[in-house]
């Protein structure tokens, strides 16, 4: 492989296992708070234990999200100096921004949230939540907003041999940024409202917590069916802008290699032959794509080599075409997935209308668990790597933004020392969360045993007696 | 005038960083030997437990910083140093998943496997910066593109390893005069051994590296700001601290590492003051201050936002360590 190639691998294979962590960070954080909440109105005990339960599974996830969302900051320094030299004057400034408006306080406020219970009001306490879940939603917006201008640079101008920043409040007007962002946090929220609907599932098919369960399954059910139709249209209008901004990308999910018909139809699925530039065997919806892109029965969209043809003679001779089968298909997953998705969420919400909730119903939910990952990981997927050859779309291709003096010998050594290191994190956080979810809201073994006087509990013969077996389980008796 | 802000609001996120994290990283670093028991370690991991994620930040944000001001400096430095960096990062993978997956099991044998990672990923971020601060001050071979051309062995001179003992014994004495904050008993006691044992060895490293910082690199000689008497003045709190832990002033020992860490890195900054990275081969292409900024303009709206930011950031984490203010007793509900 090329230095630029595992340049690549690097960034996306972080990038897309820091993504497995960040929605239902997002999304399970705001639920959290919107539990507590009721928990400080009600003042019931089912939903500060409900709190209380899901609060194990967001740190677990959280710690995940938050290093690997470290890495993902210094990998535009190590791995693509390049980039960070022509572009740093007008990228570096929302991330830096993100670190000074949410970072801080998102993990001020969660280090607050965990170790306050007993030190705050209830009010400040359920604050501190808030406070955490929104500098998520925040952190979304700056780094989207990064993201934007990679997708659709604006407010830059080239002087002095970069890209220099001359219009800040461009960058916060990108017309992509405010579909990106949005769509984005709609498919956290959907991501984790099916995330606590089935594991809610899970523990309502075994009848352990009912009166834990039962309020968050409604609420996660009523959620899921809000954001994963919002996302749904969100993800609508954000391809009719790519018609607009990135024809490319769009042509490239379509597989459309030459200009389509007046009356464009829409194709469900096909075999691609790349080399022949050609799409022979398809199943196709008549004037479905015409719909999709201008949401009329006509419209042309522009094809393929059309497209790199007109991009030739504005860039220079070269090849303008992203990878086309990984661009179709990654966007092919994605809308069965999020189709399947809100049909399934709009189907549990007239259940709970109806005030039903069967058993197959059920056992259904736990396992669409897969849905969400699926679909937002290929949404990455079709959305950067469609983006190529370009690493900032029209202003600077991928091939020369890499860090030009780093060995092919380094990148393999870090490429394989941390697929090693991100495969070993992903297997604990699969075990703790099998074994937190299994374990349900009542033990508290592990957290509470201070509670008993230590002198007693923990003394060295003790300690070898209890290892491999585990610690002796203490009820909790908060 | 911007350049030179933003290079001393760079030194000051630096000094947040180290000042913070270095009492992290010492808790960490002295985990294996200050808790004997697993509800001993749970207890010195609470120490830290609702400040050291906000406190990793300040590195984040020293990062963004520096993307954001000087784009070319963020560059050169992270390709260059790229498998100390990414050892770093590593490092931070261990550190932040152990503290919060350990007490989510019972068993023992996970619970020990995952503060031994703790205590790896404790001890590499200090080797590692105090490593790269001295190279950065000494200067490395970079071209006249800013691309480092030399080789991993060469960042590992004699003097960039004294400069990564000294970080991480000056961290140690910090996490030890910070447990003695936050602990009683039998773990006060031990703590107040542990800074008792090791200061001598701190003082008597952290002053061979400032007698090598002014022989080994050229601070001296160059036009640059003189750091002048400050890497004295740090030695001299590092020993403050030290005799600070002997007379049972723990309040003063820890204003006193912490002091010490201050001005150590202040002297850092003040050494290569205008550049930002020296390069050996060739003075002329070195980065400075100001052929590695970014545009006036990115760099004006850049510090509108810092200056209205830094301070509410600092109230609010103030305020964290104000609600934590307690010593942590043997019956506290511990979360770690």
């Amino acid at each position: 492989m090329t230095s630029v190639g595992l340049a690549r691998l690097q960034f996306g294979g972080t990038l897309l296992f820091h993504f497995l962590f960040v929605p239902l960070t997002i999304g399970l954080g705001i639920l959290i708070a919107v539990l507590e909440t009721f928990y400080v109105r009600t003042k019931s005990p089912a939903y500060k234990t409900a709190v209380k339960f899901w609060m194990k599974i967001y740190l677990v996830n959280f710690a995940v999200g938050v290093v690997t969302g470290i890495i993902q900051e210094f990998q535009f320094g190590t791995n693509w100096s390049e980039f960070s030299r022509y572009v740093g004057d007008i990228f570096g400034a929302p991330l830096a921004i993100e670190v000074l408006m949410a970072f801080f306080l998102e993990s001020t406020f969660l280090g607050i949230w965990i170790f306050g219970w007993d030190y705050l009001s209830p009010r400040v306490h359920l604050l501190s939540i808030w406070l955490t879940s929104l500098a998520s939603l925040v952190s979304a917006f700056w780094i989207l907003t990064a993201n934007s201008f990679m997708q659709e640079p604006v407010g830059y101008l080239v002087r002095n041999g970069r890209a220099e920043m001359v219009n800040f409040f461009a960058l916060l007007g990108n017309p992509q940024l405010w579909l990106e962002f949005p769509h984005t946090v709609f498919g956290a929220m959907a991501l984790s409202s099916f995330f606590m609907a089935a594991i809610s599932a899970y523990h309502l098919l075994r009848h352990t917590h009912d009166d834990v369960f039962e309020p968050s399954y409604r609420l996660a059910v009523a959620s899921a069916m809000i954001f994963s139709v919002l996302v749904f249209i969100l993800g609508h209008e954000q391809a009719q802008h790519l018609i607009v901004a990135q024809p490319m990308k769009m042509a490239a999910s379509e597989a459309l290699w030459h200009t389509s018909p007046l009356h464009a139809p829409w194709t469900l699925i096909g075999w691609i032959d790349v080399a022949r530039h050609s799409t022979p065997l398809v199943l196709q919806i008549p004037d479905m794509l015409s719909i999709l892109a201008y949401n009329r029965l006509s419209g042309r969209v522009t094809g393929i080599m059309e497209l790199n043809h007109l991009y030739q003679q504005k860039f220079g001779m070269g090849s303008y075409v992203p990878p086309v089968n990984p661009t179709f298909w990654s966007f092919r997953v994605m809308i069965f997935v999020g189709t399947s998705m809100m049909l399934i969420a709009l189907y549990g919400g007239y259940l709970m209308w109806r005030r039903k909730r069967p058993r197959w119903f059920l056992v259904m939910m736990e396992w669409t668990l897969i849905l969400p990952y699926m679909a937002t990981t290929s949404g990455w997927l079709m959305t950067e790597v469609g983006r190529q050859p370009w690493i900032v779309f029209g202003l600077m291709l991928t091939a020369k933004a890499n860090s030009p003096l780093v060995s092919i010998a380094e990148l393999w050594t870090t490429v394989i020392a941390f697929g090693i290191v991100y495969l070993s994190v992903g297997v604990a956080v699969v075990y703790l969360f099998v074994h937190i979810i299994h374990a349900g809201p009542q033990s508290e073994q592990g957290q509470d045993v201070g509670d008993k006087p230590p002198a007693q509990l923990f003394v060295p013969t003790q300690e070898r007696h209890a290892e491999g077996t585990g610690d002796p389980v203490i009820p909790d008796l908060s | 005038m911007l350049n030179i802000t933003w290079f001393v609001l760079v030194a000051v996120i630096f000094v947040g960083y180290f000042f913070l994290e270095g009492f992290d990283y010492g808790v960490g670093m002295l985990l294996p030997f200050m808790g004997r028991t697993d509800h001993e370690r749970r207890v010195v991991l609470t120490t830290i437990g609702p400040f050291w994620d906000g406190n990793e930040v300040w590195l984040i944000a020293a990062g963004g910083a520096i993307f954001a001001a000087f784009p070319d400096w963020y560059a050169s430095m992270l390709s260059g140093f790229y498998l100390a960096i990414f050892l770093l990062l590593g490092g931070l993978i261990l550190r932040g998943v152990s503290i919060e997956f350990r007490s989510r099991m019972e068993g023992l044998r996970w619970r020990r496997w995952w503060d031994t990672l703790f205590f790896i990923g404790s001890i590499l971020p200090p080797l590692i910066w105090g490593v790269a601060l001295a190279n950065l001050v000494k200067g490395i071979p970079i071209n006249a593109q800013g691309n480092y051309v030399g080789t991993l062995l060469q960042l590992l001179n004699p003097f960039a390893l004294v400069g990564g003992l000294t970080v991480v014994a000056v961290f140690i004495l910090h996490g030890a005069a910070f447990l003695m904050l936050r602990t009683t008993g039998e773990l006060y006691e031990r703590a107040k051994h542990v800074a008792f044992k090791v200061a001598p060895a701190v003082i008597g490293v952290f002053f061979i590296f400032i007698l090598m910082m002014y022989y080994q690199t050229d601070v001296v000689r160059r036009l640059g700001l003189d750091p002048g008497p400050v890497p004295v003045l740090a030695w001299l709190s590092i020993l403050g601290a030290g005799i600070f832990v002997r007379r049972g002033h723990d309040k003063w020992a820890f204003v006193s590492s912490g002091l010490a860490i201050v001005l150590g890195t202040a002297s850092m900054f003040l050494a290569m003051f205008p550049d930002v990275m020296i390069s050996s081969l060739n003075p002329r292409w070195s980065l400075t201050i100001y052929n590695a900024s970014s545009n006036p303009y990115s760099l004006k709206v850049m510090t509108i936002m810092a200056v209205v930011m830094l301070p509410i950031i600092v109230a609010y984490q103030a305020w964290s360590y104000w609600i934590f203010r307690r010593r942590l007793t043997d019956n506290m509900k511990l979360e770690y």
